[in-house]
């Protein structure tokens, strides 16, 4: 199993490699954004953001989220406070939402 | 006789027909292949021009043309709109119900505003107090609410990502503070721009030699704003003139996590979505109904003889038309190699290439693909060098001559000398490398 300082990740903490991710490091990841246990709940997002993020390489929005992942808008908040977007795909192991510059 | 069906004539779509009519010509001319374009405008939009729209810098005449012209001869045009589309049995049917079949298609009809997505975005105050200048109806009916505009809360907003032109909401809060500088009533105005991303700007180096420009012109910003719904009162123009008490704001805008931003006058840039016949043509698009392609060859993940260019497609790159032009490039060459049973090119990189205006007759220009961010140094034009991810005059110019060589060059299908399809080190300061 691998550990957070065993990979490259970005200043804001991202991972440098989507294929470096997996279950143990995103509960580091989580631990380290103070959420003390990914739940069913939690992984449902996790998971739909990594996958829609390695077949088409965009990570959904929040509406988009809360339309297809099964998780609602609301929800998403309490799950990932205060930016469900930006912590859900950190946790995922994938780049956060960017603009062209 | 082999059919090439292209649906919409954007920009996307009327370069990609301009190439392949010349490429194709002999076969064309010998009766073995057709070119068909569908699109239901008869009018050509130049939407770059858009941005300037509302600030009374351009008009209605001077950015549209009549569609037919700006095709080659040898390119069959059918005004039509699309219903829906038949991936399994090759055939796009029009609105009429008349049955159209392919042997190859490409999808060209870009991206559409949703403005309905967003819980009260089309109440009462649509067009009143809350705008948009991403439709010429809009961007006029805009220029009207600011030329009206005697100060109060301008706020500017993105619901999500992704939209065309990416940057276009920060060049118009650039432009609506040189605006409202110009017209003495700056102080008046408080400006918010109000963004999902986590920032203005989001790349490392644009960030850090960009993020000036905001505190400079004075611009608040918001950032990880997701709009849930937009509260209007009542129209801005109502209570407008006539009492000396403190005006209510026209509306709120409110996001999923119930914080709010009161505005007299919203600028929103609604959600985008690809057309509404790729909903319904299972598997073809995203959840955004954008078509799913390989990013490199452009080739549909759902069938081989369908491809996708443009705002239609949902490579990770940006929405905008320079994009288009360098897919068009590289989709040209595998239409060919396809009708040649050749295997495909991944020839296309990601390439987007943009002025940025920053008001007062200044302008960046950003040079990026999927693997490399904007960066600074100098971009190498053929008529001579111009600076990268810095303001300069220069850029404002090329900026606005650009309308000339959109029309005259670009869609024609013709190359530019000195910009090709893929992006270009050269003249980049590349970054020091940092972790891996």
């Amino acid at each position: 199993m691998s550990t957070l300082t065993a990979v490259a990740r970005n200043a804001e903490g991202f991972l440098e490699r989507v294929e470096d991710w997996d279950r143990e490091l995103a509960l580091e990841i989580a631990r380290e954004a103070g959420i003390a246990e990914l739940t069913d709940r939690h992984w449902l997002v996790v998971n739909y953001m990594r996958d829609t993020y390695i077949k088409t390489g965009t990570a959904p929005t929040i509406r988009t989220l809360g339309k297809e992942s099964g998780v609602q808008v609301k929800e998403l908040y309490a799950l990932f406070p205060k930016g469900p977007a930006k912590l859900a795909a950190k946790i995922g192991g994938i780049p956060k939402p960017k603009g062209c510059i | 006789m082999r059919h090439i069906l292209i649906l919409g004539a954007g920009t996307a779509g009327t370069v990609m027909a301009n190439r392949l009519s010349r490429r194709l010509r002999s076969q064309l001319r010998a009766g073995r292949i057709n070119i068909t374009v569908i699109d239901p405008d008869p009018t050509h939009l130049y939407q770059p021009g858009l941005l300037f729209i509302p600030f009374q810098e351009s008009f209605r005449e001077r950015i549209t043309r009549d569609r037919a012209p700006t095709l080659d001869r040898d390119v069959r045009l059918v005004a039509a709109e699309i219903a829906a589309m038949d991936p399994d049995h090759d055939t796009v049917t029009l609105a009429d119900g008349t049955v159209m079949s392919y042997d190859l298609c490409i999808v060209a009809t870009g991206a559409r505003l949703v403005p309905e997505e967003t819980e009260g975005m089309m109440g009462p105050g649509w067009r009143e107090s809350v705008h948009e200048f991403y439709s010429l109806e809009g961007a006029e009916k805009l220029g009207y609410a600011l030329h009206c505009f005697v100060g109060g809360k301008l706020v500017i907003n993105v619901v999500e990502m992704p939209i065309k032109c990416p940057v276009a909401p920060l060049e118009f809060a650039f432009l609506a503070d040189a605006y409202f500088t110009n017209c003495g009533i700056r102080d008046k105005v408080e400006i918010t721009y109000a963004t999902p991303l986590d920032g203005a700007f989001t790349k490392p180096t644009a960030a850090q030699s960009l993020s000036y420009l905001l505190e400079q012109k004075g611009i608040r910003l918001e950032t990880e704003f997701n709009t849930g719904r937009i509260e209007t009162t009542s129209p801005a123009w109502e209570t407008a003139a006539t009492s000396t008490e403190p005006r209510p704001p026209a509306g709120e805008l409110v996001s999923w996590d119930e914080r709010r931003i009161p505005f007299d006058l919203l600028v929103t840039v609604p959600v985008h979505k690809g057309a509404a016949f790729i909903a319904t043509a299972a598997g073809l698009g995203d959840a955004m109904d954008f078509v799913m392609v390989d990013p490199h060859t452009l080739q549909s993940q759902r069938k081989a003889n369908i491809f996708a260019l443009g705002d239609a497609a949902n490579c990770p790159t940006s929405k905008a038309g320079s994009v288009a032009h360098f897919q068009a490039e590289v989709l040209e060459e595998n239409i060919v190699r396809m009708l040649d049973g050749r295997a495909l090119e991944p020839g296309f990189d990601g390439h987007a290439n943009c002025f940025i205006e920053t008001g007062h007759r200044k302008a960046l220009l950003i040079d990026f693909n999927y693997d490399t961010e904007p960066l600074p140094g100098m971009f190498p034009y053929a008529w001579g060098p111009v600076p990268l991810l810095k303001e300069s005059r220069l850029n404002h110019l090329g900026k606005l001559a650009f309308r000339h060589a959109y029309w005259n060059r670009l869609l024609p299908g013709r190359d530019f000398p000195g910009i090709e399809a893929q992006m270009k080190r050269s003249g980049k300061r590349m970054p020091a490398a940092v972790g891996s």
